[in-house]
């Protein structure tokens, strides 16, 4: 299928173990740690799903979720979002600014690649 | 639930504004006793509840009569919220009391531990300290999981992907333990058995302060001791040990150590003396005596916030672990009249409560020029009351555990006369 994958997650760790289950899985994956230049990496690379945290430095995974949504280009890209336990209204906030689905941290990486498979050929 | 007799009976003596250790003398009971029927964990009745009625200037006859009309209505309620029979209350009552007894008693209780819930659960939504470490656990956990997951599922892994995927999930469970036992003492109110892992970088140099006994020996020389320094984990706690540990020495050159301590057999612990004599100001004066090898004396500052930046409590006079403290420490009178001493003796809200004098004062600066805005610290020591010192006020360490009944200062409801 080789989709691109792009990852924007602070976490090192985290970021690797997607970024390898996700590559064995065939995807192409790239990965961002910071939420600032998110945007403009989006539009410059043009991936076929974005994974996004919720809790991000530089910028919020909300702000670039709704610049996402704003800009035509990227209206429709499947945005999966990570969020921990507890962030309820941030969660209520990412379904209003049309965010494609969630995954709640922790999570099982079998779960993550079906999610992801999912939103690229539903 | 106002129905119970140890309810009752402690409403009516502390309307009296008497103490548990006079009313039980009186009645011929011991205070700890009195205080389990005052918490209905024991059954009053007999020659006790007629003693402890006469005590309080109640009729037994009608006090008991009246409780039993109220716990009928309590017992309702109380039967309502766990959908048992309430046709049965009245021969219940009549055939069992001390088993209805015991049920309202569980019942308050429960109700008590549903504030407390609440209580703490504003907590974790509010606290910023908790709910950064709850973060740093929930990425550390998934980072811990999704590793995990790849070591254990994914067949002939890759030696050196192996290697890089087993130091991650070592990383990983270093970070879930650091963060685990940070949540443990910020968590435990008595802190004592984990008082070492500290969350704040104030806790961790006030923690480091009090491994040395609140003197450091090095600034006797005039020396900052840079390898104690060292020790602490964060840039930030390391940067206001440097700062404690500069002052530190200046006041003990303004200050030397045999004549400071000479001066306080002579006076006492007189901060407002002891800066005349040395020619500092009193808020260096304050310092300098609660950082005195083998002195028990505690010391709180803040600044013109009312932000507290320094933290040494005394056994019996707890301080809060973060935020502001009572508003009825001289501490804050004191920051709204600075430059004039304040002291009060004062008594605590601790079992068994406890005596001290509190003196505070508050320093301006001048910063600027005049007309230009003055930068104020306040310092309250706190000192062993002497024997016969009569109290003037009753203090909590900070609203949200103290447990003082009807305080017209209170900013927040306590958790703790919640759950007792």
């Amino acid at each position: 299928m080789a989709g691109h994958v792009m990852l924007i997650e602070d976490e090192p760790n985290i970021a690797e173990a997607l970024r390898f289950i996700l590559t064995r899985d065939g995807w192409d994956v790239s990965t961002l740690a910071d939420g600032a230049t998110a945007l403009h990496e989006v539009a410059l690379r043009r991936p076929d799903v974005v994974i996004l945290d919720l809790m991000l430095p530089g910028a919020s995974g909300l702000d670039i979720l709704r610049g996402l949504r704003a800009d035509p280009a990227t209206q429709g890209l499947p945005v999966l979002m990570l969020t921990a336990k507890g962030q309820g209204s941030d969660r209520a906030a990412a379904e209003q600014a049309g965010v494609t689905c969630f995954m709640t941290k922790p999570f099982a990486n079998a779960e993550i690649v079906a999610q992801v498979r999912r939103m690229v050929r539903p | 639930m106002k129905s119970l007799m140890g309810t009752r009976l402690r409403e009516r003596r502390m309307a009296q504004g008497r103490r548990q250790g006079e009313v039980a003398g009186a009645a011929g009971i011991s205070a700890s006793y009195l205080n389990l029927i005052e918490h209905n964990r024991r059954a009053v009745a007999g020659d006790v509840l007629v003693r402890l009625t006469a005590v309080l200037g109640l009729d037994a006859v009608a006090f008991s009569e009246a409780s039993d009309g109220a716990m009928v209505n309590d017992l309702r309620a109380a039967a309502a919220a766990v959908a048992a029979d309430p046709d049965q209350l009245q021969a219940v009552l009549a055939r069992f009391p001390n088993w209805a007894g015991a049920v309202l008693a569980l019942a308050q209780r429960a109700a008590g531990l549903e504030r407390a819930v609440g209580a703490l659960n504003d907590r974790i939504n509010h606290d910023p300290h908790l709910s950064a470490t709850l973060h740093e656990l929930l990425s550390a956990a998934t980072a811990v999981r999704a590793t995990a997951d790849i070591l254990n599922d994914t067949e002939e892994l890759d030696a050196d992907w192996r290697a890089r995927f087993q130091r991650n999930l070592a990383q990983d469970s270093a970070r879930l333990t650091t963060g685990a036992q940070a949540l443990v003492a910020y968590l435990d109110p008595a802190g004592q058995a984990v008082a070492e892992v500290s969350v704040t970088p104030q806790d961790e140099v006030m923690a480091w302060l009090a491994a040395q006994g609140w003197h450091l020996a090095a600034a006797e020389a005039g020396g900052v001791d840079e390898a104690g320094i060292a020790t602490l984990a964060s840039a930030a706690a390391q940067a206001l040990a440097r700062g404690v540990a500069e002052l530190a020495a200046q006041d003990a050159a303004a200050m030397p150590l045999q004549a400071v301590q000479a001066a306080i057999s002579a006076l006492g612990p007189d901060p407002v003396q002891i800066a005349q004599m040395f020619g500092t100001d009193v808020i260096a004066a304050c310092r300098r005596i609660a950082g005195l090898p083998g002195l028990a004396v505690g010391l709180v500052v803040c600044d013109g916030a009312a932000a507290i930046t320094h933290r040494r409590a005394l056994p019996g006079f707890a301080l809060p672990r973060a935020g502001a403290g009572c508003t009825l420490w001289p501490l804050y009178t004191a920051l709204g009249r600075p430059m004039q001493p304040v002291e009060a003796v004062v008594e605590t809200t601790g079992q068994p409560p406890q005596r001290f004098v509190l003196r505070a004062f508050c320093q301006t600066r001048l910063p600027s020029r005049f007309g230009g805005a003055d930068r104020r610290t306040a310092a309250m020591l706190i000192l062993p009351a002497p024997l016969h010192a009569v109290a003037q006020a009753v203090v909590g360490p900070t609203c949200r555990i103290c447990p003082v009944e009807g305080c017209d200062v209170r900013r927040e409801p306590s958790i703790l006369s919640a759950v007792i």
